[in-house]
């Protein structure tokens, strides 16, 4: 309780590996760490779903529902009958929403 | 290699007074994506040759300022992509920092004629937007990601590393300091709003709560961020939200001019709106921090909102009461 962030969408299959190091390469919060042969995934509870590693593996090793961690974004989208996935929260449109906290 | 010198922007690694202001002004939130942009395109910094590196940043002037700042005693260019005046990680996270917007300036600015290398410098959190093989595939140009802050280019470039440390986000007290005077001037309409419709429900007292809450819970928040004993940000906004709140429930208490049961009365329901109040301003402090993921968001969206909602409706309804029973004078029997 109290925790809503033991959870990630984050999936990895290390037998694709080709340990290009890529991912803990580009992840801001030390989630992978190589090991040698492959790239292991240590630290899952600190993902917060960027998608840096998916977006730059090139074997498609890791698989990740990624997006932005913007609560102002996802209840905006829902009080517009968006999805609160959909991740249009105006931020960089040219007049942007206020509620912004991006910039 | 012939590269006519109009061919690029320029610009230096040298802050001026107006560089200042225009940080200080976008630290407050002033015309936020609209006045604090830059001109896409390549900008050289210094005298760079055809072999000097690349960097890449968004035209956000403080992403662009930060990496030019450092480049000091150094030639270098500068690609900037067009993200709307959005900083890296956020225009990573919209896909306007990304693979199609990269390959498109490279183009564009015939960036291939200009340097005989194919490397581009990126920062590490533009990754979330950048697919580093597609890019190669696309233009030719391989992607090095360098650290996560600026600051530590000129590490990064002597060393041709980038550590285990300068890989991390970081959320420390600098980190978050910076975070509190835009929330202040968001918060200020609300701020105004929530103050008029508290004078007339409570007076003064009411008011200086109001404004204790919606300026108090963001300073409190960054502030004390790691030591708040809590991890989902609602409910560390909900303990801050029940500290600010004490001060105005213990004044109502004691100021009631009627019986025991009335004062506790009209004190409690700032027990339960404030901490309400609170738990939902640090709810929307999740986009502005690099620790929440969206499952996590979406959760605590989920666990908290109709927790709000019915402690806002509670306290509501004991005010409402507090108000009619002091009306009809049931409070001095």
């Amino acid at each position: 309780m109290f925790n809503s962030y033991t959870t990630s969408t984050l999936l990895y299959d290390s037998e694709l590996c080709i340990n290009c190091g890529r991912c803990w390469e580009v992840c801001p919060h030390g989630v992978f760490v190589p090991d040698g042969k492959v790239a292991q995934l240590v630290n899952s509870q600190a993902c917060i779903e960027c998608g840096a590693c998916a977006l730059n593996c090139p074997v498609k090793a890791i698989v990740v529902e990624s997006g932005v961690g913007c609560a102002a974004a996802m209840i905006q989208a829902a009080l517009r009958g968006q999805k609160m996935e959909s991740g249009t929260c105006g931020c960089s449109e040219d007049s942007p929403s206020t509620a912004c906290n991006c910039g | 290699m012939n590269t006519p010198s109009n061919q690029f922007l320029h610009s230096t690694s040298t802050l001026t007074f107006k560089d200042r202001w225009d940080h200080f002004t976008a630290r407050l939130g002033w015309q936020r994506t609209t006045h604090h942009r830059v001109n896409p395109g390549l900008y050289a910094i210094g005298n760079p040759n055809p072999e000097s590196p690349v960097f890449v940043t968004a035209n956000y002037t403080l992403s662009f300022d930060a990496v030019r700042s450092t480049l000091k005693d150094m030639d270098a260019y500068i690609l900037v992509l067009n993200t709307k005046g959005i900083n890296v990680w956020c225009a990573a996270g919209k896909g306007s920092f990304g693979t199609y917007e990269l390959a498109r300036r490279i183009e564009q600015t015939e960036l291939a004629k200009v340097v005989s290398h194919r490397v581009l410098i990126l920062p590490q959190l533009g990754a979330a937007g950048i697919s580093a093989h597609e890019v190669k595939k696309q233009t030719g140009f391989v992607v090095k990601y360098g650290p996560v802050r600026a600051e530590d280019i000129p590490e990064y470039m002597n060393t041709s590393k980038a550590t285990t440390e300068m890989r991390q986000v970081r959320f420390a007290l600098r980190d978050r300091l910076v975070l509190i005077p835009v929330e202040l001037v968001n918060l200020f309409l609300p701020l105004i709003a929530a103050s008029i419709v508290f004078y007339f429900l409570g007076g003064w007292i009411a008011v200086g709560a109001a404004a204790a809450t919606v300026w108090g819970v963001p300073i409190l928040f960054f502030l004390l961020f790691p030591r708040i004993p809590t991890k989902d940000f609602s409910t560390k906004g909900f303990l801050v939200g029940l500290f600010l709140a004490l001060p105005t429930a213990m004044v109502t208490f004691l100021l009631h001019d009627s019986n025991v049961w009335f004062g506790l009365l009209k004190a409690f329901p700032f027990l339960l709106a404030i901490p309400a109040v609170g738990g939902f301003i640090s709810l929307n402090f999740t986009g502005s921090s690099p620790v929440a993921s969206r499952t996590g968001v979406k959760k605590e969206i989920f666990r908290y909102i109709p927790v709000m909602a019915w402690l806002a409706g509670i306290s509501l309804v004991m005010f409402l009461a507090s108000a009619i029973l002091a009306w009809i004078g049931v409070s001095h029997v």
